[in-house]
């Protein structure tokens, strides 16, 4: 560390594609302070922290963080440990099925504490942070507040020197905002030498921090105390200060909404009693109220207060458990598609499609609201300026950062001018110049267009703007009223206060946590170890394993599944023929051809259909598929037979199916044999048509029954397919869903996350291994011969190849569709058809040869059959399970190498 | 009516659209309708083809090497020479299909009259060129036994001539029946994938919340999934089918190109409705992989275009009657092999087409409720 600086940043530029997000940008944190970056959405914020905690790849210019260059692998190593990274976005990185003592303790795992540490450190977090009674509850089942500590709890429990928090507190509301605020004081007053770097979109946070810097465009614009700031730009409030900074001029006016008219005496919305309930759990609970056509209702509560759930009633998402909700007058039913017409939504989390861009999100919702094509466009050009996107209008929603995907989340909820606007917080994330003009916007339809607004919102200037508002809590409405009555009502001096007050009466204050304990393990130290390796493994596989338990609906798949298929297949995958359908054309209909017939009806290998009368039907039946075999006796066939002339017996095989059309002929020929030896026999002539006798002895399944060798192939195939789709899923869903950003800024090397992951589903398709050994046995009666422990050990590295063929399908996808697809084309074929199931390896020739080689169910099928039915043992099978072995560090390489330790 | 055939076809735009920005997933279906057929054309062979042979030669007379030297390619692969104790382990070790034992003094014997006997080995493990080798085996030997003790061709079966006939692929060559079967196979497994992930995806993404507060019904946002998803593959199919079948790989088809995409189209609609009724049950995509697994694969294995349906099981074979994948392979079949018309192939349609509805009925009273049970 040099002392003063704990990082600095010199003439960094990052683009994505042709977008530039940071512009020759250097700056410089002090250590041991709060620093914040302020500035609007899309300016690089996001991008500079993501450099700075080494989850983005440096494309130009020099990051040093704790004394040393970021763009060497050794040294991000090195210092990841001493960096706490939290992305943005409510719980990006957590585990939603794994509660919240389990989240914190896969973090403590990857950086290597001890069980007594791990389990000290938790519950000092857990107590700080006053989590502790939800120990047990599933982090996707918390609240926003609740998830932003929980995330700072997994940050700080390895004591960072380095905090990056980016947007901690957005979409959080104002009680849990200042508990979460308190909480970073705390920490920071604890331990002084760490710094914090944060960057929000709220001014009046950036208040309370020791330096700041203003971003926009990409460039930092200044940087300096907030005093500081305040001072240089004059204005009043950091808000004002940053307007200015941006605008380059005096902050612009105050938005202020001109006060409601005329007062519309028809109620837009009207709940009565509305309660809703999730199992023995009240999220809404009786409430009530009346909101008049074109006014503006606030909606105000803590995390999880039941907004969203009424919300979404009111719009027909979810039925009402009790109680009845109108709008317009009319019952809500989601049936009603006029009256969805009617109104606009907007959703909490980001719900557009990512993969579209802003000009074609605009334009299939205004399809699909029947928007007339001229005026769509017009209007798609007036919302595209009026909300400031004209500069991403084709940029993928996906590619958007968070403030201006609700932007454009609005700009979609409006796009048919609805009369009633339903908005789930739509300014969270939002920076203040934008937040002004959207509502600014809201002000125009309220008071110009008599459109009615509910809307929610943590922002308590937003708040004040309103016409009226409800507080909710717990699933109860608190209070309504005007702002100026709520604030009245509780003696307090803003509406801030009052909301405070409110939500204090109805929960317990905090108590005051003890300092944190410092770790006893260096965590540098930590990171170097071989036992630091095992632990991020164990925390990994774990994790997956824990995962994979709570989803009993993927493990019941997994294992019954399994067996299911087996059962299925291994009765009804076999390649006996018999049965053939035919049908005889006797133009004699003598003894002699009644008698060649009577040997086809005698086998069992056809089946004879209605007789044939003429060609025209038989190629009709025959081109159908109804008939496989037709045989003709011509006319004379009895007669030329006693008379000793030639005849010829015709017989038509369906050459559809290659495989059947030869076993056809082939037991042709032997029913036409017997018949010849029948009448030779008859005739009592000489029996010897050949000079010698051919002995033929199928081996290792005397009675050429199917199913003993394709029972154990059934059972390769299956421990191909399952492992490989368990497991194609598991990275590719951790690139969706976010968490694996855990992956780039933990100490976790990629060989580590890869191998804990593989764990669990190794372990989960040897123990259908087992269970299909005993099916095999059992059940299809296929006699194990072989070596037991043979066949186990081959199974187990089978499984693991297997497993890492998932793998890698599921690091070279982008989308969880493609690993899906991938994993079912390029697993399914080379099992069934290359690998020797039904043709013998040796008999494949070009690609598909190549194809099987690639494929280690190659190499097991012999095992599998062997040890089934050639009683082979370890030493005639050491060759096949060499190859095999050998497909484990090869496909675990690839992985390795194609998946990224950081984000490009 | 209007309005709900414009939403159906935005939507469903958007769905391609969708569909096409994933690049890793445009490959994978360029390589399973291209690539992957080609290779299932040109290398599998159902037939007896490139069959390992090795023979253990103790007689070493004319006789015995023209036995030994009678396997031809294409059926088979020139004869190892091999000591009778090696026939054991090598056939362990999968190396050789079929071992011949050719005993001591057999032409002296074979000569004399005395009928000796030649032990023809065949790994029964092999399940179908078991069966057809040991067929073609015995006829070689018999026929070099005759030409060699009365040099001259071996004589007709006697005083009655079977000739067959193998109608549609006389050749029996299996390019023709497994590069369709190929695309067949491809196509169910990229249906029920595309259509239930395509739902899926709108689930975890929340953008489900966002389609049911527009004026749209379920029905209107499940025909958009089936048309666009189904669009796709009938794209991929007709490509597949005239490009690498017919073009590249020279595959010549009997039947009516047309009939055999309204098939195709029908079958579509079953697969992909198919796809939306298994994204109602599962609630994450790990889910839907699994699923699909335990639905697709008994379609694809069971339908007949692996292995002959006559062969399974009574119950399983009236079960898979009623899978559309079954009737789907037999009229692929019929039209593209046999040159069936419509009269013939219409059972087959019937049936997929009402099992299509059936399931696509199930698939929307499910979606209806799940969309509820999804937006809590």
């Amino acid at each position: 560390m040099n002392g003063t600086y704990v990082a600095t940043l010199s003439h960094v530029s990052h683009r994505y594609g042709h977008t530039a997000a940071l512009h020759d940008v250097s700056l410089a944190v002090p250590s041991g302070i709060v620093m914040g970056l302020i500035g609007p959405d899309g300016v690089g914020k996001s991008t500079l922290l993501g450099l700075l905690a080494g989850a983005k790849q440096l494309q130009q210019g020099g990051v040093e963080v704790l004394g040393g260059d970021m763009a060497l692998v050794a040294h991000r190593d090195a210092v990841c440990a001493r960096i706490a990274y939290m992305p943005q976005g409510l719980g990006k990185n957590l585990y939603p099925d794994l509660s919240v003592h389990e989240n914190i303790d896969f973090f403590a795992r990857l950086f290597g504490q001890g069980a007594a540490e791990r389990a000290q450190r938790i519950a000092t977090l857990l107590h700080a942070t006053g989590l502790a009674p939800f120990s047990d509850r599933p982090a996707g089942k918390l609240s926003g507040g609740m998830r932003q500590k929980l995330g700072l709890c997994c940050a700080l429990i390895h004591d960072p020197d380095l905090l990056i928090l980016d947007e901690p507190t957005t979409g959080v509301d104002p009680l849990s905002r200042r508990q979460f605020w308190e909480l970073i004081g705390r920490m920071h007053n604890d331990r002084p030498t760490m710094t914090v770097l944060v960057a929000t979109a709220y001014m009046e946070e950036a208040e309370r921090f020791d330096l700041l810097a203003a971003m926009n465009g990409g460039r930092v614009l200044a940087t300096g105390t907030p005093a500081a700031l305040r001072q240089q730009t004059g204005a009043a409030t950091i808000e004002e200060a940053f307007t200015a900074l941006t605008t380059g001029g005096a902050p612009p006016p105050k938005l202020i909404i001109p006060p409601r008219e005329a007062r519309h005496t028809d109620l837009a919305i009207e709940a009565r009693n509305l309660t809703r309930r999730f199992g023995d759990f009240t999220a809404v609970d009786r409430v009530d109220f009346a909101i008049e056509r074109g006014e503006i209702f606030g909606f105000l509560g803590s995390n999880g207060c039941g907004k969203t759930t009424t919300m979404k009633m009111l719009c027909g998402l979810l039925p009402a458990t009790e109680g009845e909700a109108t709008l317009f007058g009319r019952t809500v039913d989601a049936r009603d598609i006029d009256l969805r017409r009617r109104v606009g939504y907007m959703s909490q989390s980001f719900s557009l499609w990512t993969e579209l861009t802003v000009q074609q999100n605009l334009a299939l919702h205004a399809r699909l609201f029947q928007l007339p094509v001229d005026y769509a466009a017009t209007r798609i050009k007036q919302l595209i300026d009026r909300f400031g996107l004209t500069e991403y209008r084709d940029t993928e929603a996906g590619d958007l950062p968070l403030g201006l995907r609700q932007r454009l989340s609005l700009a979609v909820a409006v796009v048919h001018e609805p009369d009633l606007l339903i908005l789930d917080e739509p300014t969270s994330g939002v920076d203040p110049v934008a937040r002004d003009a959207f509502w600014a916007e809201l002000g125009e339809l309220s008071r110009t267009q008599g459109v009615t607004i509910f809307v929610s919102t943590h922002f308590m200037n937003e708040a004040a703007r309103c016409d009226r508002i409800s507080l909710m809590h717990a699933g109860r409405v608190l209070a309504t009223g005007t702002p100026a009555q709520l604030v009245a009502a509780r003696h307090a001096t803003s509406l801030e206060e009052a909301f405070i007050r409110y939500l204090e009466e109805v929960t317990p204050p905090e108590q005051v946590a003890p300092p944190l304990a410092p770790s006893n393990v260096p965590a540098r130290e930590a990171a170097k170890s071989v036992g630091g390796a095992r632990a991020r493994i164990t925390a990994y596989a774990l994790r997956e394993t824990l995962e994979l338990w709570r989803d009993p609906v993927r493990l019941g798949f997994a294992v019954l599944g399994t067996l299911f298929l087996m059962l299925v297949l291994g009765f009804g995958l076999n390649t006996d023929v018999e049965h053939l359908a035919f049908a005889a054309m006797d133009r004699d209909n003598t003894p002699e051809s009644r008698a060649y017939l009577e040997e086809m009806r005698g086998s069992r290998y056809f089946d004879e259909h209605t007789p044939l009368h003429n060609y025209a039907a038989m190629a009709e039946r025959m081109a159908s598929g109804e008939l496989k075999v037709a045989v003709e006796l011509p006319p004379g066939f009895g007669r030329d037979l006693r008379r000793g002339r030639p005849v010829e017996v015709g017989a038509w095989i369906n050459g559809a199916m290659p495989f059947h059309a030869e076993t056809a002929r082939g037991y042709l020929e032997g029913v036409h044999a017997i018949f010849l030896r029948d009448m030779a026999l008859a005739n009592g002539a000489s029996t010897s048509t050949g000079a010698a006798t051919i002995e033929t002895r199928f081996i290792y399944n005397q009675d050429f029954r199917s199913a003993e060798a394709m029972v154990p192939g059934v059972m390769a195939l299956l421990l191909a397919l399952i492992p490989a789709i368990l497991m194609a899923l598991a990275v590719v869903r951790e690139k969706e869903l976010g968490s694996i950003t855990n992956l780039y800024v933990t100490p976790t090397r990629r060989v580590e996350f890869v191998v804990g992951k593989l764990m669990p589903y190794i372990g989960i398709a040897f123990v259908d291994f087992c269970f299909l050994v005993t099916m095999s046995v059992v059940i299809f009666d296929v006699p194990l011969k072989g070596s037991m422990p043979t066949l186990a050990l081959g199974a187990l590295i089978y499984v693991a190849a297997t497993t890492c063929y998932g793998l890698l399908i599921s690091v070279f996808a982008s989308t969880q569709i493609a690993a899906l697809f991938g994993t079912a084309i390029l697993t399914f074929m080379p099992a069934m058809q290359f690998s020797g199931m039904l043709t013998p390896v040796s008999a494949l020739t070009g690609m598909g040869w190549v194809m099987g080689r690639l494929f280690p169910m190659s190499y097991f099928l012999p095992v599998s059959v062997g040890v089934f039915t050639k009683s082979l043992g370890l030493a005639a099978l050491a060759p096949q399970l060499f190859f095999l072995a050998l497909f484990v560090p090869a496909l675990l390489v690839l992985s390795v190498n194609m998946l990224r330790k950081q984000e490009l | 009516m209007n309005r709900r055939l414009s939403n159906i076809y935005w939507l469903g735009a958007k769905e391609i659209r969708s569909f096409l920005h994933d690049r890793v997933l445009l490959a994978l279906i360029v390589y399973a309708f291209s690539l992957a057929v080609i290779a299932m054309a040109q290398s599998v062979a159902q037939e007896l083809h490139n069959a390992s042979i090795a023979v253990a030669d103790e007689d070493h007379s004319e006789l015995s090497r023209a036995i030994s030297q009678a396997f031809l390619a294409p059926y088979f692969k020139p004869a190892t020479a091999i000591t009778p104790a090696e026939i054991e382990p090598r056939m362990d070790a999968a190396k050789d299909t079929f071992a011949l034992d050719i005993p001591p003094h057999f032409e002296r014997d074979v000569l004399a009259g005395r009928m000796p006997a030649i032990a023809v080995n065949a790994d029964a493990t092999a399940a179908m060129q078991a069966g057809i080798g040991t067929g073609y085996i015995e006829q070689i030997v018999n026929d070099e036994i005759a030409r060699v003790v009365n040099r001259q061709p071996a004589p007709q079966n006697g005083p009655v001539a079977l000739t067959t006939r193998i109608l549609y692929n006389p050749n029996t060559s299996s390019a023709w029946f497994m590069g369709v079967m190929g695309i067949v196979n491809n196509v169910t497994m990229l249906a029920i994938i595309l259509s239930g992930a395509a739902v899926l995806r709108e689930r975890e993404h929340g953008t489900i919340d966002h389609l049911l507060v527009m004026p749209l019904t379920p029905l209107e946002i499940a025909l958009a999934k089936i048309w666009a998803n189904g669009m796709i593959i009938m794209v991929a199919v007709a490509l597949s089918l005239t490009l690498v079948v017919q073009a590249l790989l020279g595959i010549p088809i009997n039947g009516s190109v047309p009939l055999f995409m309204c098939g195709v189209m029908l079958y579509l609609f079953f697969a992909t409705a198919i796809g939306i009724f298994l994204s109602t049950i599962a609630r994450t995509m790990p889910q839907l992989g699994l699923l699909y697994m335990l639905v697709a694969v008994p379609m694809n294995v069971l339908s007949g275009s692996n292995t002959p349906l006559e062969s399974m099981p009574r119950a399983l074979q009236i079960i898979m009657q009623i899978s559309p994948s079954t009737h789907f392979v037999s009229f692929a079949q019929s039209i593209l092999y046999r040159g069936a018309g419509f009269a013939v192939v219409w059972p087959d349609f019937l049936a997929t087409g009402a099992v299509g509805l059936v399931v696509f009925v199930l698939a929307l009273v499910r979606f209806r409720g799940s969309m509820v049970a999804a937006a809590g």
